[in-house]
């Protein structure tokens, strides 16, 4: 009887190894892979997708950095992420911090009306904003001659930023509402204003959730396509990385230029795995505590 | 007590950036989706004309948008029930057993949610390429002679789709779900096991039931947040090809806006949005369970 139960307790274990190893090994080795395949020649690609690269070919990244415009994309990826983190935190932070500590008339329809927020998804409203900002530039051209709002990555940013408000808000409300009120009060009895309070007493003990949101809409801005693709249409135009590599995927089926093109995939998402590899336990922790993230 | 007038223009000054934001590009546009979805408009002039419900009968004798909410309504229910199955087991085997390596599983079963889904798209090109694919490889290897499935076409490429979704999604609610099942005392599993019961009965009669309230929720937001995958999913992978043969509701939609049907596209989104909404409360209310206290 009981060696029955410890070999069935062994098979139970390696059942269960084997599941784990199976799920682990579909996501590492295609991850891989392309890391392997960004390296190879193009003539390598036809054949057995698992031969090892016959060296290291640089020239696919400097193909995907120079004649693909990778590396202006990049850059333009890094303004917009850094620019739209900025615009969210500065106007999210104080927002969230009056909305959880002070009794104003009005507070609970705001409060509200950033919860409902939360269901409403950027791949619906799209639309309507790219016609409101087309509609605004032909405004513009007629009065100023000259147009801004589409194909300009600030406008991009500040867009960004707006559809992070609400998550953003909603989890700052929540941990400005746990700190109790005495912080305040001395610092007001000490002299200190409003604005003064605010930016040195209560953002700093904040910061554990300014390093989620700051993560959280790193990957979210970081990876986003919709939006960029849509607002940033023009063909001469700025575009971002990840719209950069869906057109180099496009074109690549015409052109078969493999390795600049998985050097491409390369260039978009190793910066998120660097990222997650230095912070992956802050990352995890921050997602269990924040909630729901649609 | 301070003066009134300084703290409501502080009040006013830290809010006001935010709601204006919050309306401008997500209120103003969700209302405009509503609106427009009444309304026919040039593609290229901004004049626009009422054309009450057109928009919605037009919609009822499309074949396409009906076969586009049919693929959507096969997305949302095989991906959420298969990726909660999965992540369920999954969480529970990496909680409760002693497995070497847990953290290391945790850490790469969480990649591909740190991936931009066009690069997830591109990692699955390489896997589903007819000819030296990473899949057809590996089955040419198991069952001895060259296999060229063509995974991307017309019978398959709903399966290639649900398949890359549920790759990316399992990490994102396995570890959701690790995080409640760790706080469900262990002594209840210790006097389940002397009590005689199997993993399997401890599993559906103490896990699921006292983590039944975060299964709920999650799986009430994972609905809407499907339906918005399956449109990054598709656009980036097939682009609703072959012949819209893999064409979601919200692809559709944006095909629309491309074809400059802005009316006609809107009134997808309000049908699509409402269509979500109502799904996720008719599965909040089907799900409703006494919660239990442990």
């Amino acid at each position: 009887m009981k060696d029955k139960k410890t070999s069935d307790n062994r098979l139970y274990k390696i059942f269960i190894y084997v599941a784990l190893c199976t799920l682990a090994i579909s996501i590492i080795v295609p991850v891989l892979w392309v890391f392997m395949a960004s390296i190879k020649e193009n003539s390598e690609f036809y054949g057995n997708p698992w031969t090892l690269p016959a060296g290291f070919y640089w020239q696919n990244f400097v193909n995907a950095w120079n004649t693909a415009k990778m590396g202006e994309y990049m850059i333009n990826s890094v303004l917009v992420t850094v620019l739209a983190l900025v615009i969210l935190l500065v106007v999210a932070l104080p927002a969230a911090y009056c909305l959880s500590r002070f009794w104003f008339k009005g507070r609970r329809f705001l409060n509200t009306a950033f919860m409902a927020g939360l269901f409403i998804n950027v791949n619906y409203i799209v639309v309507p904003i790219f016609l409101m900002l087309r509609d605004g530039d032909t405004f513009l051209k007629n009065t100023l001659g000259t147009t801004f709002l589409l194909n300009n990555l600030v406008v991009l940013a500040l867009v960004y930023a707006a559809t992070a408000l609400p998550f953003t808000i909603y989890l700052l409300t929540g941990y400005f509402a746990t700190l109790p009120h005495d912080f305040e009060e001395a610092a007001y009895i000490d002299g200190a204003g409003y604005g003064e309070t605010m930016v040195k007493i209560i953002f700093p003990m904040a910061q554990p959730s300014i390093v989620t949101i700051i993560l959280f809409n790193f990957l979210s801005f970081w990876n986003e396509y919709i939006i960029s693709m849509t607002l940033m249409s023009s063909s001469t135009g700025s575009r971002t990385l990840p719209v950069g590599l869906l057109n180099l995927m496009q074109a690549q089926q015409s052109a078969a230029q493999y390795g600049t093109m998985y050097a491409g995939l390369v260039l978009v998402m190793l910066p998120t795995l660097i990222l997650y590899v230095c912070v992956q336990k802050k990352l995890i922790e921050g997602m269990t505590a924040g909630g729901l993230k649609g | 007590m301070r003066p009134n007038k300084g703290r409501s223009r502080f009040i006013v000054l830290c809010v006001a950036p935010a709601v204006i934001l919050f309306f401008v590009f997500m209120i103003l546009p969700t209302l405009n989706v509503f609106r427009m979805s009444l309304y026919e408009r040039g593609a290229y002039s901004p004049t626009e004309t009422f054309v009450g419900a057109a928009n919605f009968q037009a919609l009822m004798q499309d074949s396409q948008f009906i076969r586009s909410m049919q693929n959507t309504i096969l997305l949302v229910v095989v991906v959420t029930i298969v990726t909660f199955a999965f992540a369920l087991v999954f969480a529970s085997i990496l909680t409760h057993e002693k497995i070497r390596g847990k953290n290391l599983f945790r850490v790469i079963f969480y990649i591909p949610n740190i991936l931009s889904v066009v690069v997830i798209s591109g990692i699955f090109s390489a896997i589903y390429k007819p000819e030296n694919g990473m899949l057809n490889s590996i089955l040419s290897l198991l069952s001895g002679k060259t296999v060229t499935v063509l995974w991307k076409d017309a019978p398959l490429v709903m399966v290639s789709i649900i398949i890359a979704m549920i790759w990316q999604a399992i990490g994102y609610y396995m570890v959701m779900y690790m995080a409640s099942m760790a706080s469900v005392p262990e002594s209840l599993y210790e006097s389940a096991s002397l009590d005689g019961a199997g993993k399997m009965r401890q599993f559906f009669q103490i896990t699921i039931p006292l983590i039944w309230t975060n299964i709920r929720t999650t799986l009430t937001f994972s609905i809407i947040s499907t339906i918005n995958m399956a449109f990054l999913f598709v656009k980036a992978m097939t682009s609703g090809g072959p012949n819209g043969a893999s064409e979601v509701a919200l692809s559709y939609m944006y095909g629309q806006k491309d074809a400059g049907l802005y009316g006609y596209s809107m009134a997808i989104g309000v049908v699509i949005f409402l269509f979500s909404f109502l799904l996720s409360a008719l599965v909040n209310y089907a799900t409703k369970r006494e919660p239990l206290e442990f």
